[in-house]
């Protein structure tokens, strides 16, 4: 009697249980809605002419590939540059430019342009946020004597505004990409 | 609830046997560390509801027992209530010792307790009641590390997981009042979901041996209790409040008890916590504040011969996580950890922002008992727990406040279990458990899923006997057999499953193939065995021995198997591994004590041989669009470790002890014949106590607390480009910070307001030098300093 009494109370539960099983509906596609996966800087020469652009695309975000970098062409001795930068997330169909909420957020981003390996060239700032500090989603750059080596770009989320370089710039690295560079 | 009064009408139909029901038990309860007779002393039946008490000489005497096991519980002023249990078939003559509260007060209570729930050929470790109070503003991790052998992996002061022997995360099982904690207790940052005040009792069962509550235990469990309520009419709580300097902060905990003399009773328990930013001895530790609420009910009935019981109690913390402990790339984290200060102070602010965990925990239970004449005890337990962890991450854009984790996991579980005598000296114990796991990763935080949609099924079985030979003998053996099956639907970057090679090796797991990610649904199965055997020995009536030999296997968990991408909180990419086997852990353990009179000790080595051992270490340096991570990736080897606890009491003069606690723990990768990362470094605790019961039971004592440094690490530092500089720079995420020495110093007053109401006041001051130090097993301890010194009060009130 107390046996069927028990078994009879581990069936109740037992559908219970069951019954609180989920359908089995595969689970919808997340794509990744702040990642940014390409970065393509365009610096176009004050006195026109065809632009060089700088480009570094990571289709598969923190996964195993290595981002895939491309620079067009070399930089003219002397020349004046006009840079702008776009961020596309191209796991969007159609891509989603991020570059548009980069600077919706001004005040709490920053690029930074730093020269590295002896390249000759000097960057300033063409765009500002909505307190007058740097942004650089815009800036201009001079090409000065003929050399060779790397220029980053690094964006600073949430960096200290205003600030003097990456040094004391703190935030945290949203983007960072270093480009080998020549100048002829 | 409709179940509940289901269980309660089957159970009130049966009927009860009658037997002779003529024995009288009698005997004296003395003080268990002088032998003084204990006057006034209250004994409880909780089967009849009799009481008695005992006379000026310490004697009692209890008639009209019938053939039975009975419960007793036996308090007195000056001493902790305690429970015995005792199997009365004719008249009997039993005397009981009780242990005096004010000595208990910060005594880890080292026993081997015969006919234990748990396991009884292992010497475990328990924390009182009021000990557990002490920790009222705590977190259940804090209490637990001040058992010797125990220490924690802590993210910040607030996120405290519990350690023993080294062993931590899925491999140390915590049963919360008879429940095992579902709550997502893989992941190193998640503490447990549970209120430390709640529990009346913490038992620590160090290593795998305790089947019952599952083979997978290979680091130990952790057994947390609420009291057991007497059949009697009374009404009482206990309300404590305290308040600390540093996180300018407190708790207020309160708890009422009502019960009947129908057996009848209920229990209501709420906790409020609430701290700010936490502070350094040189600045504040920004976003480090915590808000918990708590509230647990408890309504049940103990008969006789059966019992029922319904639980439920909610959990929810949110908690701030340090600010600069937030970087976006190895860059980021060279510079936060080159820079002597954390490179985000602000002012001091109850406000928590991102990065922040916030987590809230449901646990509902109803179990019922059935003494069977001639069987045995027959217990059927049904929980379900709700557990929701939201972790919020620094974003941008519209999802700005839009968490970056939302994980929901349900799990329903219903036990069976029997326990039963072959003969007087042969005990069994046997069960079987049941349980349907679900995961779900809320789709709209726009963040790929750390941990997959899954529903997980298991059965467990097992079997445990306890043959006692002799006054001197006990042995102790138990088998255990787990499945556990999992329906997983899990995305995969298309770039990781091409290459970790399973687009070759599991291409019949694919779903469906997306632009770059892949559908697939794995199933794994795991089939477990685990096993344990053990004596003790009593050597004669001051020294026993223990030994225990145990066998655990764990499958490993959904974060071992399914992890794949960046891990925000710790600045890198972690990657599991689907084919993994479960973990094969031997355990040996051996003990030798000494039972307290003026001078006890104890001393236990150990060792864990792990085959299978899933450790997570770094393999190289993955390039992104957003700089560069270091990879690590779960990897199966064997492991062996070799340790020992030592503990060790002297009351050397009149009011005056002496206390002392040593642990040391060593751990290699046998197979890359190096130490295995965060092992907690070798710690020496030691107190010198005064205690006065003729002084409102003053009691002073005086702590000093000394670890070593970690000397045995693997390296695992690595390289980065830093632009701003032009050169290449080391990453130290290996060096462990040096050996600290803190001094700690407690106190307590009782004041008897009415013969039932005491008042206690216990005033704590922690690292009183406020010296600045840092853990190993901090997980923040490369960005700051560990905490200031603390001033809190503690009042408490019992009623």
């Amino acid at each position: 009697m107390k046996a069927i009494k028990f078994l009879s109370i581990i069936a109740l539960t037992g559908l219970v249980l069951t019954s609180c099983s989920d359908d089995d509906d595969a689970p919808e596609i997340i794509n990744e809605e702040e990642l940014i996966t390409t970065m393509t800087v365009t610096l176009t020469p004050s006195t026109g002419g065809t632009a060089i652009t700088l480009v570094t695309r990571d289709l598969d975000g923190d996964g195993p590939d290595a981002p895939f970098i491309d620079v067009s062409g070399n930089l003219t001795s002397g020349a004046t540059y006009n840079g702008s930068i776009v961020l596309l997330n191209e796991t969007e169909s159609p891509a989603e430019n991020i570059t548009e909420e980069v600077e919706e957020e001004s005040d709490e981003h920053q690029f930074f342009f730093t020269p590295g390996g002896g390249l000759d060239v000097t960057t300033t700032y063409s765009n500002f946020d909505t307190a007058g500090n740097n942004l650089g989603t815009e800036f201009s750059l001079v090409a000065g004597a003929v050399s060779s080596g790397t220029l980053s770009f690094t964006l600073r989320h949430e960096p200290t505004k205003p600030n003097n370089d990456l040094s004391d710039a703190g935030g945290e690295t949203d983007i960072e990409a270093t480009f080998d560079i020549e100048i002829q | 609830m409709r179940y509940y009064a289901l269980l309660l009408l089957l159970f009130s139909s049966i009927s009860i046997y009658s037997q002779n029901c003529n024995n009288t038990l009698q005997g004296t309860i003395t003080d268990q560390h002088d032998g003084t007779l204990l006057v006034g002393a209250l004994i409880i039946v909780s089967e009849t509801g009799q009481d008695v008490t005992t006379n000026e000489n310490g004697e009692y005497v209890i008639t009209n027992l019938c053939d039975a096991k009975y419960s007793l519980q036996i308090s007195h002023p000056f001493c902790n209530t305690k429970g015995f249990e005792i199997r009365i078939s004719q008249n009997t003559q039993r005397n009981f010792k009780l242990e005096h509260h004010l000595e208990e007060l910060n005594e880890v209570i080292v026993k081997g307790k015969a006919n234990s729930n748990n396991t009884s050929t292992k010497l475990v470790n328990e924390l009182s009641e009021t000990e557990i109070d002490r920790y009222s503003s705590s977190t259940f991790g804090d209490a637990l590390n001040s058992i010797n052998g125990v220490s924690s992996l802590n993210t910040g002061n607030t996120i405290v997981k519990p350690m023993i022997n080294g062993l931590h995360s899925s491999r140390v099982v915590i049963i919360n009042n008879d429940v095992r904690m579902q709550d997502q207790e893989w992941g190193a940052e998640h503490a447990p979901n549970l209120d430390v005040n709640m529990a009346s009792k913490i038992t620590v069962v160090k290593g795998s041996g305790a089947l019952q509550y599952g083979g997978d235990a290979i680091g130990g469990v952790v057994i947390a209790e609420t009291a057991k309520v007497a059949v009697k009419d009374s009404l009482f709580g206990k309300t404590i409040l305290s308040g600390a300097t540093n996180g300018r902060g407190g708790a207020l905990t309160s708890s009422l008890t009502k019960s009947f003399d129908s057996g009848w009773y209920t229990t209501l328990q709420g906790t409020l916590k609430r701290f700010g930013d936490f502070e350094a001895p040189d600045y504040v530790l920004s976003n480090t504040g915590l808000f918990e609420r708590d509230f647990s009910v408890r309504v049940g009935l103990n008969r006789f011969d059966f019992g029922v019981e319904g639980f439920y109690s909610l959990y929810k913390n949110e908690i701030g996580i340090l600010a600069a402990s937030h970087l976006g790339s190895a860059q980021d984290q060279v510079r936060a950890i080159n820079s002597p200060v954390p490179l985000i102070i602000n002012d001091f602010t109850y406000n928590i922002i991102p990065p922040k965990q916030d987590v809230t925990h449901h646990l509902a239970r109803v179990k019922g008992y059935k003494r069977l004449h001639n069987i045995g005890k027959l217990s059927l337990q049904y929980d379900f727990q709700k557990n929701n962890r939201l972790e919020f991450d620094v974003r941008r854009g519209a999802n700005r406040n839009e968490a970056s984790i939302d994980l929901q996991l349900d799990t329903h579980t219903l036990l069976l279990d029997l326990d039963y005598k072959l003969a007087d000296e042969f005990r069994m114990k046997s069960g079987i458990m049941g349980r349907y796991q679900n995961n779900f990763a809320n789709p709209e935080t726009g963040v790929r899923r750390l941990i997959p949609d899954y529903d997980k099924y298991e059965l467990g079985i097992y079997t445990l006997g306890e043959y006692s030979l002799n006054e001197q003998w006990l042995f102790e053996a138990g088998l255990r057999f787990d499945y556990a099956y999992m329906d997983v639907f899990k995305f995969y970057r298309t770039s990781f499953w091409e290459s970790r090679n399973y687009d070759e090796l599991i291409p019949e797991i694919i779903v469906e193939e997306f632009n770059n990610q892949i559908l697939t649904n794995p199933q794994p199965s795991f089939s477990n065995l685990s096993a344990s055997a053990g004596f003790t020995y009593d050597i004669n009536s001051k020294y026993k021995l223990f030994f225990n030999y145990a066998l655990s296997s764990r499958a490993p968990n959904p974060s071992e198997l399914f992890s794949e991408g960046l891990h925000h909180s710790a600045s890198r990419i972690e990657l599991g591994d689907l084919l993994f086997d479960s973990e094969v852990g031997h355990n040996i353990s051996l003990s030798f004590q000494k039972k307290k009179e003026a001078f006890g000790f104890s001393i236990s080595p150990y060792s864990n041989s792990i085959n299978n051992f899933i450790v997570l270490e770094p393999t190289g340096i993955s390039q992104t669009i957003r700089g560069n991570f270091q990879v690590w990736e779960y990897r199966q080897t064997n492991a062996q470790m070799l340790g020992i606890d030592v503990d060790a009491s002297y009351d050397f003069y009149r009011n005056f002890g002496f206390y002392s606690q040593f642990a040391l723990v060593k751990g290699y990768d046998v197979e890359k014949d190096e130490p295995l990362i965060n092992l907690p470094a070798a710690n020496f605790k030691n107190a010198l106590v005064y205690q006065n019961p003729k002084i409102n039971n003053l009691w002073l004592q005086l702590q000093s607390e000394y670890v070593f440094r970690q000397n045995e690490y693997p390296d695992n530092n690595f390289e980065v480009f830093v632009p701003e500089t032009g050169t290449t720079e080391l990453v130290d995420v290996s060096t462990p910070p040096n050996a600290y020495h803190l001094l700690n110093f407690n106190s307590n007053i009782d004041f008897t307001l009415n013969p039932k109401s005491t008042l206690s006041v216990g005033l704590t001051i922690a690292n009183i030098f406020n010296t600045s130090y840092r853990n190993y097993l901090n997980r923040l301890r490369y960005y700051a300093d560990d905490l200031g010194r603390n001033l809190l009060l503690n009042i408490k009130l019992n009623y």
